[in-house]
């Protein structure tokens, strides 16, 4: 239970102030930090807190605060979201934590997502890559009635477990190769597993992982530590099942 | 009653079935080789602007998309979670358009404009058509086909979904059309920009001021068309189960310019929420209201009692919802549902720490398919509630309180969906136009995606195709101009220098707003809020600390312009709720209500919908009408009994 004075926290934040500032750690303490409050509400008290002392807000992405829109993005005491399996920080509350407890928060690190400021990164490279092929070409006024594509429900299942990807880069933060290849695979996996996505099945795997490749992120060496940080759950499998996507656009070629 | 001449609803002829079509068919096209030529900027990028933006790249306009997030895949409809309702009958249980259409316009207790709800109900069933054929994975039967949920105000199952995650699944479809037309060039994309103002030309929409996020350069582009799909403002509560971002800046900055505001009070309270804890909060977060199907909302029958809800036996609980609306029962609409969770709570019955909570209750529900049965359903949700109370509602009651949710109020928009400035279209919860005084679970989506696949293309050809739009440069005097007012509004907030944050005052708005515009509403409050918000306005503008620069990354900054905007439209919301001496859907005014507590409409004088009309710094805006046919559905009393 919450005690009425709160937690103390001494917190030690990457501040940058632009992506050609070299950037630095900067410690802080804060006081009476509500054990029911989310990890962002904890970062509010800071920023208020700075804010009180004339100093400026620690910059962080952050806006449905409750797990879905994929905004926020911060490696926790070097985990991403931190250490709690299945939880984005906007979700990972103080209670969690123990009083006095130190924590060290800085952004994603990867060649492909540049610190902006603070905690703050470019992930428009995950926009590039699902412009590249991350869809089913259909206009609107194409589409025939919904019922007469029947889905098998495990494939409807497989398809929404890959889907439920937020885009939040964790797996690429916490990849020592910075690599994208959980989030291109669940991409990939989703349309795989559907009808819908069929035609355009190989061009779809081709164009995405050669956009992936531009963008500079790292190869995959099948550690596994990106489906450990998935907030979403999202499965190493999809890895697998985006290679064989790949072999099978090879042999078709 | 005398209505104003910009208030033309632009209905079409005929019966309300033949309507849409008969307006389609009077439209003027534009011929593919010349929309080329056209630009549209596009402003949001949430299941309305995100559908827009792509159907009207496919049709081969230069589309301009604006975002204030980094991807447009972050909107905040990515956040629905229950469903999307659309008249397909696939459960063979009595559904057709027409009672989609009657649902709705009863659901919103009728004070929606009947042709746009019908055209929004004929519509729904194309949206399932292309989000199936986008890859949308709906939640299906073995036998392959389309799986269908009950939602709230409605006796029949037509709620499509994906698990809790339908508005994810759904906005993703939308962002995945909008990318391809990214890659092929017919739309260009501008993330991180905010817009600021619309700049209006001889009349006409013909721009907007955006300010770049990343920078902080403020720049003008201009178009044939500004369509804004720029969401609710319910975060004018401060607390509210928006996503931190939403605001009303792009609705407020065109009101300002001539677009008229329409039911700015029509707010939302959502029954099932989880309670709000401590000052601290930053947001309150949803549990669906497809949790309704399964769980039961219930209270101690004894004021006061603090048991652990496992002790206190079947005999002592109240299923007040099941006993008050036996026909609907836990599915009863959300503004009905609120009230109750209210009235229960200020007569002392409510549960948890602060006595303001109701139980919502999965034990039968368990018993009856299991614990996997109700995860494979709700599973999310559960993870989500966990998540934040530390509790297990596998294994104790949730608790639950109403928090708010979604704004039916928005801009006034003709059926063409243009506002009162001709040339910029409003889209989505953006617009006043489809729910009325409260809508119907899994009807946002369903409403953002008509417009955006369905209508806006439609009516912005037509739009297009019978003006003639010369070309307006960004050195025009009006862009200058309103680019010049951006700039000084951007370095008075830099320039006050006070003590008190954005958020700070954003709170106490909040609590203005929630006490005495909330879920019950009363002349003295309203009277007292208006006051304190005008005096709260001049603390703001002398007091307001904001740190750092214009030209940079500053979200200090970007919280005051918001905040501000908040300010002056709270203060409207309570002048609407004032001027409206009635209850309807989610507009509760405590002086006007039935012998058992239920809302009082007063059909004769306000079976109309508001439009409010800026006149300028400090003075009052003028209210008119829009007054509402019914024609075909008869004017009746709500009951869900």
């Amino acid at each position: 239970m919450t005690t009425s004075k709160g937690m103390t926290l001494h917190l030690k934040v990457w501040r940058q102030k632009s992506a050609s500032d070299s950037g630095r750690f900067e410690s802080y303490t804060v006081e009476g930090v509500n054990q029911a409050a989310s990890f962002l509400e904890m970062m509010d008290v800071l920023n208020e807190q700075l804010l009180r002392k004339g100093q400026e807000p620690v910059a962080f992405d952050h806006d449905c605060r409750e797990g879905i829109c994929g905004s926020c993005a911060m490696m926790i005491n070097g985990c991403a979201h931190g250490d709690l399996p299945r939880t984005t920080a906007c979700q990972l509350h103080m209670r969690h934590f123990k009083d006095g407890e130190t924590i060290v928060i800085e952004p994603w690190r990867a060649r492909a997502f540049p610190v902006i400021k603070d905690l703050v990164v470019d992930r428009s490279a995950f926009d590039r890559i699902i412009a590249a092929g991350g869809y089913v070409s259909t206009n609107v006024g194409n589409a025939p009635e919904a019922n007469s594509i029947p889905v098998p429900q495990h494939d409807a299942e497989a398809a929404m477990d890959a889907a439920a990807c937020i885009g939040c880069g964790a797996c690429v933060a916490s990849c020592k190769n910075a690599s994208a290849m959980l989030f291109v695979s669940a991409k990939v996996s989703q349309m795989a597993h559907l009808p819908q996505g069929q035609p355009e099945r190989s061009m779809r795997a081709r164009k995405m992982v050669a956009q992936m490749d531009k963008e500079r992120f790292g190869a995959c060496s099948n550690t596994g530590a990106c489906e450990a940080a998935c907030p979403k759950g999202i499965k190493l499998s999809n890895i697998a099942l985006l290679n064989r996507e790949l072999s099978r656009a090879q042999v078709k070629d | 009653m005398s209505t104003h001449p910009k208030l033309n609803s632009r209905i079409p002829e005929g019966p309300i079935e033949k309507k849409w079509g008969n307006r389609k068919f009077e439209n003027k096209l534009v011929n593919p080789a010349n929309r080329r030529k056209h630009t549209v900027i596009v402003v949001g990028a949430g299941l309305a602007g995100g559908s827009a933006a792509a159907s009207l790249g496919e049709a081969g306009y230069r589309v301009k998309l604006f975002v204030y997030h980094d991807s447009p895949r972050r909107a905040h409809s990515i956040a629905a979670q229950g469903g999307i309702n659309a008249a397909k009958n696939y459960q063979n249980d009595g559904d057709s358009v027409y009672r989609l259409f009657y649902d709705t316009i009863k659901g919103g207790d009728f004070r929606a404009r009947e042709a746009n709800v019908y055209r929004l109900a004929e519509v729904s069933v194309n949206i399932i058509d292309q989000c199936a054929a986008q890859g949308v994975p709906f939640a299906r039967e073995y036998s392959g086909y389309l799986s269908n949920r009950s939602f709230g105000g409605s006796q029949l199952q037509r709620t499509f979904y994906a698990r809790g995650q339908t508005g994810q699944q759904l906005l993703l479809g939308a962002y995945g059309s909008l990318m391809r037309q990214v890659e092929e060039k017919n739309v260009e994309l501008f993330p991180y920009h905010e817009m600021l103002d619309v700049v209006v030309v001889d009349g006409k929409a013909r721009g907007i001021v955006v300010r770049n996020l990343r920078t902080g350069e403020l720049a003008v582009h201009t178009a044939d068309v500004v369509v804004l799909g720029t969401g609710g403002y319910g975060n004018v509560f401060y607390l509210s189960t928006n996503a931190k971002k939403s605001n009303c800046t792009a609705a407020w900055r065109a009101y300002k310019k001539g677009a008229f505001f329409g039911n700015p009070c029509f707010t939302q309270i959502h029954p099932t929420c989880v309670p709000v804890s401590g000052d601290y909060q930053s947001k309150l977060t949803l549990m669906s209201e497809s949790l309704r199907n399964d769980g039961r909302v219930w209270v101690p029958k004894a004021k006061g009692d603090k048991r652990n809800p496992k002790e206190i036996p079947e005999s002592e609980r109240d299923y007040y919802l099941e006993r008050i609306y036996p026909a609907f029962g836990n599915l009863v609409p959300r503004d009905v549902a609120s009230r109750a969770a209210k009235a229960m709570c200020d007569k002392g019955h409510g549960v948890g720490q602060t006595g303001l909570a109701v139980y919502l209750d999965f034990a039968d529900a368990v018993k009856r398919i299991g614990k996997e049965g109700v995860a494979k359903k709700y599973g999310n949700l559960f993870e989500m509630y966990e998540k934040i109370t530390g509790e297990d509602p596998y294994e104790v009651p949730m608790r639950i309180y109403p928090a708010v949710h979604y704004t039916m109020g928005g801009l006034w928009v003709d059926y063409n969906l243009q506002s009162t400035i001709p040339g910029l279209f409003v889209i989505g919860e953006a617009n006043f136009s489809d729910h009325g005084a409260n809508r119907l679970g899994a009807s946002a989506l369903m409403q953002g995606l008509a417009d955006g696949y369905f209508v806006a293309p439609y009516t912005i050809a037509n739009y297009i195709g019978g003006e003639k739009l010369g070309a307006v440069s960004s050195d025009h005097d009006a862009c200058k101009a309103a680019l010049a007012e951006t700039k000084a509004r951007v370095e008075k907030f830099l320039s006050i220098k006070g003590k008190q944050s954005a958020d700070s005052f954003h709170r106490r708005l909040g609590k203005i707003m929630w006490d005495e515009c909330g879920m019950a509403r009363n002349r003295e409050g309203l009277k007292r809020a208006i006051s304190d918000i005008q005096k709260l306005q001049k603390e703001f503008w002398s007091d307001l600390y904001v740190p750092g620069a214009g030209a940079e990354l500053n979200q200090e900054l970007e919280k005051a312009g918001r905040v501000a905007d908040f300010l002056e439209l709270g203060e409207l919301m309570c002048r609407d709720a004032l001027e409206r001496e009635e209850s309807c859907g989610g507009h509760f005014r405590e002086e006007y209500q039935t012998p058992e507590g239920e809302a009082l409409r007063n059909d004769e004088k306000f079976a109309h919908a508001a439009a409010w009309e800026y006149q300028g710094e400090g003075k009052a805006p003028l209210r008119h009408q829009e007054e509402l046919e019914f024609e075909n559905i008869h004017l009746a009393q709500r009951s869900y009994k």
